[in-house]
């Protein structure tokens, strides 16, 4: 996602409307994608990652001219991205977070334990979901995609202490739900 | 939580909330919606609610420092 032109940075930085507008339509097409699917492993709800998606890039659109090209527009995009899934995430309704996909998957894990019931998982998932957002994005991302803290850190503007600190608390959390339901990982 | 038991819930967490597809692409072109979303809501002036709000804030300052010449000093000492 290097590989876009300095010039199109440049453009969408500071070009004139006209150039600005077309370097903006350019950005969209090569990175809507990656974008789209950074906020699908937050959210896990296909629909409301294509919401989001458009979100995004309107924040993006809305802000270029805090963009430095010099820093590339990858992470810059990653980084709004997930504030916009965090509003989102902060919005739901705790009981309502799951979305069919997660319903779906939860019926057919992948390389399910068969030693862990459909029961336990679905409480689990629940749980899951309740937890305090600013957590719960932590833990997904560091804990369920298993993606570098170093990266986690980036995408939420914070330091790999503060990422290890909040996973930390969302399984301090987790564990505590799932106790107080009677299971016990 | 030992590093055992973090062990067995990230396991378990992981069974309850299998990873996404890392590289999944949208259901449709959502550039249309981008561009309908842009129609709608232009770019924000440049007079916006925060700016308000941080006049606001200002004009609050001078008039403490005004009235309360004698909080200026602690003022400082919290920043």
């Amino acid at each position: 996602m290097r590989n876009e032109s300095s010039g199109v940075l440049i453009d969408f930085r500071q070009g004139s409307p006209e150039t600005f507008e077309s370097a903006f339509e350019s950005l969209f097409h090569q990175h809507q994608r990656a974008v789209y699917s950074w906020i699908l492993r937050i959210v896990r709800n296909s629909a409301a990652a294509e919401e989001l998606t458009i979100e995004s890039f309107w924040r993006i659109h809305q802000a270029h001219a805090r963009f430095d090209p010099a820093r590339g527009f990858e992470g810059w995009a990653r980084r709004i991205a997930t504030h916009a899934a965090l509003d989102w995430l902060r919005a739901q309704r705790t009981q309502s977070e799951l979305s069919m996909e997660v319903c779906a998957a939860l019926a057919a894990p992948v390389e399910a334990d068969p030693a862990i019931t459909a029961e336990i998982r679905s409480k689990t998932a629940l749980a899951f979901g309740r937890l305090p957002p600013k957590l719960r994005i932590a833990a997904t991302l560091a804990v369920i995609e298993e993606l570098p803290q170093k990266e986690v850190a980036a995408a939420l503007g914070i330091s790999v202490a503060a990422v290890k600190l909040r996973v930390f608390r969302a399984l301090r959390l987790l564990r505590k739900d799932l106790e107080r339901q009677g299971i016990t990982p | 939580m030992n590093a055992h038991d973090e062990d067995d819930l990230k396991r378990l967490l992981r069974q309850a909330l299998p990873p996404v597809e890392g590289n999944a692409r949208p259901g449709r072109d959502l550039w249309p919606d981008l561009l309908r979303r842009l129609d709608a809501e232009p770019a924000a002036p440049a007079f916006s609610g925060w700016a308000i709000f941080d006049g606001a804030l200002l004009a609050g300052l001078v008039g403490l420092a005004a009235f309360f010449p004698a909080a200026i000093p602690v003022f400082l000492y919290y920043l």
